[in-house]
């Protein structure tokens, strides 16, 4: 199995507080590898640290064999990661359409591309629409981003996310704020892209993680304390003690 | 045939306007409305072009009267020189070259100072814009050899093939058809591919960036096409008053070109036009009136903003609907 990320001796602080504590972990091609941790374990710092969004302390990070610890955020989207917000972050003024487009638009080289009008280029219209559909929003697609319910805010998040062309995604808390039902709903659609997508998922919801994860990560204190299959995990004494024997 | 929106009769009903009443005003004897017109149009094209970057993309930049004063300068000084010698390189009446030198300073001046503007957000970008707007108001105040504060006349104005800009008439259809163009250069921008990236910068920078998209270097191209656009405002005007002075760079003529843009309406072709056109009617009929027409002046904007959201444009296509 080939490695598409890899995270060696990663560490980062601030101030006096260590969010990343040597981190060392790989994930495989077509992998969902779940991140879980306590609330300030530094989760959303790791995704940080990967999107390029933070610069690590010291360590690597490799991505598809290249080293890309240095290198911007816009860089690694090109190569072909990309992640979504715990907090629902879209082009809020612009339309279902328009957002999903963008993003397709991101998939085919640079936009310096003047002229034609961008809602004429049928190759990008095509593709948003085709995912638009996928997440049953065709009736919705000209409203604007504002118009949705968080719910559809928390698909579009993915949606983007696919439509990107990414070949990995690291999702920080999808289901955070939605209700059975639509958790639900996101848990499927997640499972209809496994194995076609690489996956660091970042989630409270245990239930999702347990349903979704090839393999789990734990993650306290900015160090990683197990990793293994749910199975492992659900059995791991430190686990249970540091995280879910809280429950 | 595609029916045009309620949007695009309303801009066509104003350029229609802009093209007939000002020729006809001065074919029957009223100079003074072309000359009015002239100024509302040439401003409309800075207003137009600033838009590009500060309604559709979002950065409020507070310095852009310095590219249309560099525009300006662009033809005073090379006349200057080809009327009293010196500085052989640039001493020309050639308009074209006046063209060319106003939109390569402008551009020039828009990409080293956006390149390091464009590093910064929200408060510090107004704030280093107008620091380098101001940069250039001292720099040219400074320089003797054009009058320094007291400013440089134009002897000689550009000379174009076809066009005297020593007739009105000539200086208003060209500042006419420039404004279209412009109108039409920024239309065309912002529905274009970049033009998207540009504005989903404005509404989520970081998204845009997680997508793939430099968008710095986006950024920096609009706010170069947008100094190069006022630049050639600035060279319109030099031909226009005749006369230039460091005034035309001070960070409150910026100001004012930015209130015209959200006076008509941000982030639509027509507004920044609507915009500068109330701007300086009002100007006019209220100085006309009384001496004391700023407090009067300042207070209609103010209300004018606080109670029309989106601008003149707002105003007229919700009425109508």
């Amino acid at each position: 199995m080939t490695a598409m990320i890899e995270i060696r001796n990663l560490n980062k602080s601030f101030g006096g507080v260590t969010a990343t504590d040597n981190v060392n972990l790989t994930v495989t091609k077509g992998e969902l590898h779940a991140i879980i941790g306590p609330n300030g374990a530094g989760k959303s710092t790791l995704i940080a640290q990967l999107s390029g969004s933070l610069r690590p302390d010291s360590g690597t990070v490799i991505f598809k064999g290249r080293d890309i610890t240095t290198k911007p955020a816009y860089t690694r989207a090109r190569l072909g990661m990309t992640r979504s917000f715990q907090i629902t972050s879209l082009v809020m003024e612009m339309s279902v359409l328009d957002n999903v487009a963008l993003a397709v638009q991101a998939r085919q080289g640079h936009s310096f591309r003047f002229l034609k009008p961008a809602r004429n280029v049928s190759s990008i219209r095509e593709d948003a629409m085709k995912m638009v559909r996928k997440l049953g929003l065709r009736k919705r697609a000209d409203d604007p981003i504002s118009a949705l319910s968080h719910g559809e805010h928390r698909q579009m998040e993915i949606a983007i996310a696919l439509a990107s062309g990414a070949e990995m995604m690291l999702l920080d808390e999808p289901m955070a704020g939605l209700g059975p039902e639509e958790s639900k709903l996101l848990i499927d659609f997640l499972l209809d892209l496994k194995g076609e997508k690489t996956i660091l998922l970042i989630e409270h919801d245990m239930d999702a993680v347990f349903a979704l994860a090839d393999r789990i990560s734990v993650l306290v204190y900015g160090k990683i304390i197990a990793t293994g299959t749910p199975d492992e995990i659900r059995n791991n004494a430190d686990v249970r003690h540091a995280y879910l024997g809280e429950e | 045939m595609k029916t045009l929106s309620k949007t695009g009769w309303l801009t066509f009903a104003v350029m229609l306007a802009l093209a007939i009443l000002p020729p006809v005003f001065f074919l029957t004897g009223n100079a003074f409305y072309l000359d009015l017109a002239t100024r509302l149009v040439i401003l409309g094209i800075a207003a137009v072009g600033l838009n590009l970057i500060l309604g559709y993309g979002g950065l409020v930049s507070f310095g852009h009267a310095a590219f249309i004063g560099l525009g300006a300068y662009a033809v005073g000084i090379p006349s200057y020189h080809a009327t009293w010698g010196g500085f052989d390189m640039v001493a020309s009446y050639n308009g074209l070259f006046h063209i060319a030198l106003a939109v390569g300073i402008s551009a020039l001046f828009a990409l080293v100072t956006g390149a390091i503007s464009l590093r910064t957000k929200g408060v510090y970008f107004i704030m280093i814009t107008m620091a380098f707007g101001q940069m250039a108001f001292f720099l040219f105040q400074s320089l003797n050899v054009y009058n320094g504060d007291d400013g440089l006349t134009i002897d000689v104005r550009s000379e174009l093939p076809f066009i005297n800009l020593d007739k009105p008439l000539h200086l208003y259809l060209l500042s006419y058809v420039s404004l279209v163009v412009a109108m039409i250069v920024v239309k065309t921008i912002v529905n274009s591919r970049f033009g998207m990236v540009i504005k989903g910068a404005k509404g989520n920078n970081e998204r845009m960036i997680t997508l793939g998209y430099n968008t710095y270097i986006y950024r920096l191209t609009a706010y170069v096409i947008s100094g190069a656009m006022c630049g050639y405002a600035g060279f319109l005007l030099g031909n226009f008053t005749t006369f230039i002075s460091p005034d035309m760079m001070h960070w409150t003529r910026s100001g004012e070109l930015m209130f015209m843009i959200i006076l008509g309406g941000v982030s639509t072709v027509l507004g920044p036009v609507l915009g500068s056109s109330t701007f300086i009617l009002l100007e006019e009929v209220l100085s006309s009136l009384t001496i004391y027409w700023h407090l009067p002046f300042g207070l209609m904007l103010i209300i004018l903003v606080l109670f029309i959201r989106g601008g003149l444009m707002g105003l007229l296509i919700r009425k109508g609907r």
